[in-house]
């Protein structure tokens, strides 16, 4: 296991492919994949076991069927996209694998360190790392299923409205309905109860939007370039064409207000913002959009106390230590950072447990703390080379859709990772959201493999040789053709 | 819509430039000042986590022991006749840090002390916690119980420190009002809080200072054995004469030098110096410090002991000092040990052990032997001779003046079949010496041909006597009764 497969063998894409050039058919890099995923894997199962040697459990051969099962997983993720991507980008699915791994193990640490704990209202520690390998599985069976039942990319187009309509549904709806279905969790209003599932539709809603605004932007994009006033060298655009961008507006302001959950209105409005300018290649649009948001923010500041305990302990977190809602939270997480320092306490060695929500919005902190600088420099890099491998894959796509669908996943993860580890980090204030891959939650993790099948699509449209969409006719030698005439019209 | 889709991609590898930078800012550039955070609790668990060391007496009787606990920091720090050994030992709390021997030995008792590093080693290559090392201490669990029971059986405020005078060794080393350690030691964050509250409450009488070795008093009368060994170093013998007179105005002004109650020395013009001391004859000692200068004062002061702001036993150790001496005024105040002279109870003890050592002045050492978690001794602390301050001839001529000096002193508890050395003290401090009773001194040792210990004894603020309080009233019944506790423990 593990060498490298001669390129395009047994992939139905390469024989299918172009055959006007043979001798240059593009190698589908599927064993590099193969090879890497390895690579993770190992890494994933080596944490593992440094966690359960610094909880001083008995290590067993167990761990290292563990590891083989997670290879097996990620093996079946790899034949998937195999089957039915083989021109994919082969260095996002290793990355994502590894992220993931991590944060399992990471969640299995957390639990080891709330192990037996009675929270105040008599219930105990409920592990979770169980419910989040149950929710992978689940999360790859939604990326494998996504990757066969979406060929091509550009299908997604032609459902832009529905899909808006849908997201913005799914956006807005825990906001807006009664508790008993919409309970409110840690202050945000953004879950959705049903039996004993909970859902967060934002998460789906963040891709559902993005699709629309894609197949938008592409079908009007003309109507974007046409220049309105000029203002201080800048083309502003045509007031009514600012529509878009206004509703965008309005949606972040009501979710802000609705569901008082800061990152994701944050994380939407960049989104838009980013799409609107790579569609219409106008700085003008973002110095327009972070204008509003700016103002908005203020408002916002101004009005709610939410968003004025957020920024106070962002200025200062120690001096609000000992209030309710105040700087505990990201002290902790400073505290363990620089405890930690370069090397890390080591995994397992660490204190999660003085974290709230270490698990969750706080898990960064937590790989900051056990593997220190280094590792959590580490850990930034993957996320940046896996969004770097998207956004390359939207560059060399040929079709507009998905240049900006591209454009807009990659960097909306990279986005969400900025949001939520700057928060952790006290470089922004801390608005709580999830850190792809890593945390624990299913929407977030179902969502983000969605997520990451549509790069893979995208990429492999832009990697796969362009085939031809009609068989030329056979045409005779050039030098058996008869000599024709041409003459320039008139 | 390349080049928007590259500039998105520069602005996503800026926002992780942002967060690396905020990183090395928090984790590595900036992270001491979080570290070392009061709030940051990471460092003290990590040592709470570890099985601290034991604080054991001469004797091996355990003074500070550990128990395993259930709750997160695992071990409590318990501490058997906690008030009698509080000065030595100190308290361990989470909330208030560690004083004492818990301070002074901190790295050792925690196990991060360089000698305790193959041990460390060997730990981590075995899978057993780390383990502190453990402090044998030199106190006699006797003396010391004595010295404590003395001090508090009439309720005085003071101190009791006995030495071993051949070799340094600390004896006893007690301070009252005490405290009970275990308090500040709960892992209950409330009882700490409200025994810290009482502790160091205004009316409390300070507690938590141990004034054997952190109180400066006046030496009184006790001087008079340091002023007459300078003497002796000058040439002058037992038999030189001295004026007899009860009272004498200082030079330079009008201020009189009484005798106590003003009563003359003797019945003639002069008196000799073992009369003067005998009979601690204020004018005597005050024409006996004129006459040999504040330099030579002060060497002999240095040779004792006085003006050593680095000495460790290893708790840390107030420096006496003779003051400044201005004029010839001050000079013979200074020699009856009033004015600005300062000097801690250790300190008396010290003059007292090096009288007794023949002149030579051995360093005092409370520390006689650090144990490894397996008991085996890693370091035994070695006598050390820091110098001679006096001759033997002139230390044994001293000694048998201080023999004088005992038959004269009255108070209760005389030792039967045993010499003793001594002499008394009657401080007074404050503005008005009618109204601040004054503190009662007595240093002494025994037995005065072959001292095995040596002690000084302070009662605060006259104890029971009140003005009429003198050190032989006071204090010497104290001192009779500690050495006696360990000449009869033989």
């Amino acid at each position: 296991m593990g060498s490298p497969v001669p390129a395009g063998e047994g992939s139905p894409g390469a024989s299918a492919a172009t055959n006007t050039s043979p001798g240059l058919k593009a190698p589908t890099r599927r064993g590099t994949e193969l090879v890497m995923l390895s690579f993770a894997a190992g890494l994933v199962t080596l944490a593992l076991i440094l966690v359960e040697l610094n909880q001083e459990r008995s290590l067993s051969l167990r761990i290292l069927y563990l590891g083989l099962a997670y290879l097996g997983l990620f093996a079946c993720a790899h034949l998937a996209v195999r089957r039915w991507a083989p021109y994919a980008d082969p260095a996002i699915l290793p990355c994502v694998a590894l992220l993931n791994g991590l944060g399992l193990v990471v969640i299995h640490r957390i639990d080891l360190a709330l192990e037996g704990t009675v929270f105040p209202d008599g219930s105990t520690w409920d592990p979770v790392a169980f419910k989040q390998v149950i929710w992978t599985g689940i999360g790859l069976l939604m990326f494998a299923a996504t990757l066969k039942f979406l060929p091509d990319h550009r299908m997604l187009a032609r459902f832009g409205y529905t899909f808006g309509l849908v997201g913005l549904v799914a956006l807005l709806l825990p906001g807006v309905l009664p508790g008993f279905i919409a309970p409110t969790i840690n202050g945000a209003k953004i879950w959705l109860r049903i039996g004993p599932l909970s859902l967060q539709p934002g998460e789906f809603a963040k891709i559902l939007l993005m699709v629309f605004f894609a197949a938008f932007l592409v079908s009007k994009r003309d109507l974007f370039t046409v220049a309105g006033r000029r203002f201080l060298g800048m083309d502003l655009p045509r007031a009514r064409d600012l529509g878009p961008l206004f509703a965008a507006w309005g949606v972040t302001v009501a979710v802000m207000v609705l569901q008082k959950d800061l990152g994701s209105s944050l994380l939407f409005f960049g989104i838009v913002l980013v799409l609107l300018y790579i569609a219409t290649e106008r700085a003008a649009w973002v110095v327009l959009g972070l204008g509003l948001f700016a103002g908005g923010a203020v408002i916002a500041w101004k009005l709610f106390n939410h968003v004025q305990q957020r920024v106070a302990n962002w200025q200062d977190p120690i001096a609000r230590y000992d209030m309710i809602g105040g700087g505990y939270q990201i002290s902790q997480s400073l505290f363990g950072l620089a405890t930690g320092g370069i090397g890390g306490a080591g995994l397992g060695a660490g204190r999660p447990e003085m974290i709230p929500e270490a698990n969750t919005d706080f898990i960064t902190a937590v790989i900051g703390e056990e593997l220190g600088f280094v590792g959590f420099a580490a850990l930034l890099l993957v996320y940046m080379v896996f969004a770097l491998r998207g956004l390359r894959g939207a560059i060399s796509v040929r079709d507009s859709f998905g240049k900006l669908l591209g454009g807009g996943l990659a960097f909306a993860v990279c986005f969400q990772v900025f949001i939520v580890v700057g928060g952790v980090t006290k470089l922004i204030p801390m608005t709580g959201i999830t850190a792809p891959f890593l945390s624990y939650g299913g929407s977030s993790l179902l969502a983000n493999y969605i997520l990451v099948a549509l790069l893979l699509r995208i990429s492999a449209a832009a990697r796969a040789p362009q085939r031809v969409a009609k068989p030329k006719p056979q045409q005779p030698a050039i030098a058996d053709q008869h000599t024709v005439m041409v003459e320039r019209p008139k | 819509m390349n080049t928007p889709l590259r500039r998105v991609g520069m602005a996503m590898m800026v926002m992780i430039l942002l967060l690396l930078g905020n990183a090395t800012w928090v984790q590595v550039i900036n992270a001491d000042e979080w570290r070392k955070n009061a709030y940051n609790r990471r460092v003290l668990l990590d040592e709470y986590a570890r099985k601290r060391g034991l604080i054991t007496v001469a004797d091996g009787t355990v003074i500070a022991d550990v128990k395993e606990t259930t709750d997160r920091l695992r071990y409590l720090r318990t501490y058997n006749s906690g008030q009698a050994y509080a000065p030595v030992t100190g308290y361990l709390s989470v909330t208030y840090g560690t004083s004492g021997m818990e301070r002074a030995e901190n790295d050792l008792l925690n196990g991060s002390d360089d000698r305790l590093l193959t041990r460390r080693i060997s730990a981590l290559i075995t899978g057993r916690d780390p383990v502190g090392g453990n402090v044998q201490l030199t106190l006699n669990s006797k003396v010391q119980q004595t010295a404590y029971d003395q001090l508090t059986a009439k309720g005085f405020t003071g101190s009791v420190v006995a030495i071993k005078p051949d070799t340094g060794e600390i004896l006893a080393m007690a301070s009252t009002p005490s405290y009970d350690p275990n308090l500040l030691a709960s892992h209950d964050v409330n009882e700490q809080a409200a025994a810290w509250k009482q502790l160091t409450a205004k009316d409390s009488g300070d507690p938590l200072v141990n004034r054997a070795t952190q109180a400066l008093y006046p030496a009184g009368s006790t001087l008079k054995v340091l002023v007459a060994a300078a003497a002796l170093a000058d040439g002058k013998n037992k038999d030189t004469q001295y004026t007899a007179k009860g009272s004498i105005t200082l030079p330079g002004s009008q201020t009189p030098l009484p005798n106590f109650n003003g009563t003359p020395c003797g019945p003639g013009e002069t008196v000799s110096m073992e009369t003067a001391l005998a009979k601690s004859c204020n004018t005597a000692f005050g024409e006996m410090a004129g006459q040999l200068g504040a330099n030579k004062l002060r060497r002999q002061a240095e040779k004792f002991g006085f003006n050593d702001p680095d000495l460790t036993v290893p708790l840390v150790v107030e420096t006496s000092t003779l003051g400044p001496i201005p004029d010839d005024a001050a000079l013979y105040q200074t020699g009856i040990g009033q004015r600005d002279v300062q000097i801690t109870p250790l300190e008396n003890a010290v003059i007292a052990a090096t009288i007794a050592n023949n002149g030579k002045r051995m360093q005092p050492y409370l520390v006689s032997k650090i144990l490894g978690p397996d008991l085996k001794s890693i370091d035994d602390t070695e006598p050390d001779q820091v110098e001679t301050a006096m001759s033997t001839a002139n230390a044994n001529a001293l000694r048998d003046m201080m023999i004088q000096s005992e038959v004269n002193t009255g108070g209760e508890g005389r030792l039967q079949n045993v010499q003793v050395a001594s002499k008394t003290g009657t401080a007074e401090h404050g503005s008005d010496v009618t109204k601040f009773n004054p503190h009662a001194w007595y240093i002494a040792f025994a037995p005065a041909q072959k001292p095995e210990i040596a002690i000084a004894v302070i009662v605060e603020d006259g104890g029971d006597r009140g003005l009429g309080a003198t050190g032989g009233k006071v204090a010497a019944p104290i001192g009779r009764a500690v050495m006696n506790a360990y000449l009869a423990g033989r």
